[in-house]
């Protein structure tokens, strides 16, 4: 007997509606064809010839995109080592008052703006020297020219040629903190470094 | 040389240029002997009391104000009747009076009285002695500039400075200015506070302004891209130039004679004395060896053969004094073992006989004087941080910087009497230098 011919007559409607739902849907591909070729080795080969050709593109395409982030890197660690340089050099270095007596703190600063030189053989500077308010005008300029005198000694006496650095005084004509208390004044005994010369890109200096 | 004109400088500076190019001339028209006065002269305490009478005429009100303003500025004689005094409706009422009423006059303890008119060519003034009763003096002074100008100004305050001669014997200061800076621009004012104003240069900050012996010219400091150089200006054409660059130029200061300047001179070992013409022709010679140390802040000698000027050679500033060649450097003030003060800043005075200075005491800075003759000091103000003296031509007055009122300002102070005033009252002003005398014909 006939199994379909037992199929009660809703049931035939249900499975006529999942068959329009199922018209709706995408159909899964067929499944391929068995291959008409006996040879299951050179299908294999075939495949295996593909593969490598895909392999071949993804790693030249790797290998553009390892390059360009390189080129990236580069650029950027050049950018970072300008701007590391540029942050040593641009260090004020603080005296004590009435003083142009290099501190530990500022030879050491003045050290690592010495590694920046050395590493830059076309890096010029300014050292600009300036005093707190105290003293009188005239003095403070004569005392800013034997501070920024004290920092370009240092720096030549380790090597640094002469006709690198230069020198100025602004006295107390140009404070870098306004106010009349010590916090003030302390930030004002001071020497700037301001590049003239060869700081467009900058080598970082060898780590120690 | 460097010599730059500055058409901007030139249409400033031409405010204030026809002093030296047009003396206020003094013709006096009565005979008298040079020299002879009424023998009012000042002595320590009495002041010759002194009425100046209003004055006929355009622009008299103005006159008789400056007159009796300038008189009064002078520390040596006492104004009597002045406006807002008790006396000054009696003097009114007096001046009514065609006649002299001597006896009035006396009652009101004036010694001279000082009448004046208007005139076509400027003012008339006659001079009453008024214990002898008589006309002391008279002349007619031109005033031929347009009236309420800077140098129709400066002309009536040579008309002070001559009726100031009259009675004391010596010229007055009124006819005189006042270079400073405020905000890093080289200012001039008028002795009296007034006409304060901007001389125009080119170029950046600019510190330390100083005169030239005739008045023709200043001197002072500038800021440029490689450093501080020393420029002149010239008042009468408006021309600068540059005397001295590279490194630091800082303080300069002529010679008497008008024909060197001193200034100091930082490299990078020290700041040094430098002389050299004011043409700027040959090299500049130093006058001092610093060897690491700061030498600053040059002043002459009247006569023109020593200079004293700030060292700290011993670690700390000094005064020092020096023969005009260098040689014979020696301290002037001196200082006891441990002593955490310092001195600078010296002025010499014109009469020769002391110099002003600044010395820190307890961490402000006061006015002091020391005499040459007996290295004798005095402190001479002691209310805010005093600084940077100078000389009025008289010689007993001193402008200088204080904080007294607040910002930085610029005050005068009498050495004899003690008296002070303030000069100038907005932004903060500082590094004072007092001319000479200004076109006056004594």
């Amino acid at each position: 007997m006939n199994r379909t011919t037992r199929v009660a007559p809703a049931m035939l409607v249900v499975l006529a509606t999942a068959a329009v739902v199922a018209c709706g849907k995408k159909q899964p591909p067929p499944p391929p064809a068995p291959a008409p070729g006996p040879n299951q080795d050179s299908i294999a080969a075939a495949r295996a010839r593909q593969d490598s050709i895909a392999r071949a593109e993804q790693a030249r395409q790797d290998s553009i995109a390892r390059a360009e982030r390189a080129r990236q890197d580069s650029i950027a660690r050049a950018a970072a080592a300008t701007a590391q340089a540029k942050r040593v050099i641009a260090q004020p270095i603080y005296f004590a008052f009435d003083s142009d007596v290099l501190s530990d703190s500022a030879q050491a600063s003045l050290d690592q703006k010495l590694a920046v030189l050395n590493a830059n053989s076309g890096l010029q500077l300014r050292v600009e020297g300036n005093t707190d308010a105290r003293g009188s005008d005239e003095y403070n300029l004569a005392l800013g020219q034997r501070r920024a005198a004290a920092a370009k000694r240092y720096l030549t006496q380790h090597g640094v040629d002469d006709s690198r650095i230069t020198i100025i005084s602004y006295g107390e004509e140009r404070p870098a903190a306004q106010g009349a208390d010590e916090s003030a004044y302390a930030q004002n005994r001071r020497d700037e470094f301001s590049i003239t010369a060869g700081g467009d890109q900058l080598t970082a200096p060898p780590s120690p | 040389m460097h010599s730059t004109t500055c058409a901007a400088a030139l249409a400033a500076l031409a405010l204030f240029s026809v002093l030296p190019a047009v003396p206020a001339a003094a013709q006096q028209d009565t005979a008298q002997q040079k020299g002879v006065h009424i023998g009012l002269t000042y002595q320590p305490g009495t002041k010759p009391g002194v009425v100046v009478l209003p004055v006929a005429g355009p622009w008299g009100d103005s006159v008789q104000a400056m007159v009796a303003r300038d008189l009064d500025y002078s520390d040596r004689i006492e104004i009597i009747g002045g406006t807002g005094t008790d006396a000054s409706a009696v003097v009114e009422q007096a001046s009514a009076s065609t006649t002299p009423n001597y006896g009035l006059w006396k009652t009101l303890g004036a010694a001279a009285v000082v009448a004046a008119n208007m005139t076509a060519t400027g003012v008339h003034v006659v001079l009453h002695d008024v214990n002898a009763g008589r006309v002391a003096q008279s002349a007619d002074f031109t005033l031929s500039e347009t009236p309420g100008t800077e140098s129709w100004r400066m002309a009536v305050h040579g008309v002070s400075d001559e009726i100031e001669r009259w009675i004391t014997g010596t010229r007055g200061i009124a006819q005189t200015r006042i270079l400073y800076v405020r905000g890093g621009h080289i200012y001039v004012i008028d002795s009296d506070g007034a006409g304060s104003r901007a001389i125009t240069l080119t170029g950046g900050t600019a510190l330390s302004p100083a005169w030239s012996p005739d008045g023709r010219y200043l001197t002072y400091s500038q800021l440029h891209a490689q450093g501080w150089r020393i420029m002149i200006g010239d008042l009468v054409t408006g021309t600068v130039r540059q005397v001295a660059r590279g490194g630091l130029n800082e303080t300069p200061t002529f010679s008497p004679d008008g024909k060197l300047l001193v200034y100091a001179h930082g490299g990078e070992n020290g700041t040094d004395l430098m002389v050299t013409n004011v043409t700027g022709s040959g090299t500049p010679r130093p006058l001092t060896a610093g060897r690491g140390r700061i030498n600053i802040q040059p002043s002459f000698s009247p006569d023109g053969r020593r200079l004293v000027f700030t060292s700290d050679r011993i670690g700390h500033n000094e005064v020092y004094i020096m023969d005009a060649d260098g040689s014979n450097a020696a301290p002037l003030t001196t200082y006891q073992f441990g002593d955490q003060n310092y001195r600078s800043d010296p002025a010499w005075s014109p009469d020769g006989l002391q110099v002003a200075f600044q010395a820190r005491m307890d961490g402000e800075f006061q006015i002091m004087t020391i005499t040459l003759r007996d290295r004798s000091v005095t402190q001479r103000t002691s209310e805010g941080r005093n600084e940077e003296p100078s000389w009025a031509p008289d010689g007993r007055h001193l402008v200088f910087t204080s904080t007294r009122s607040g910002a930085k300002q610029l005050w005068v102070l009498d050495v004899e009497s003690g008296r002070e005033r303030q000069l100038t009252h907005s932004g903060a002003s500082r590094l004072p230098a007092w001319s000479g005398r200004l076109g006056g014909t004594p």
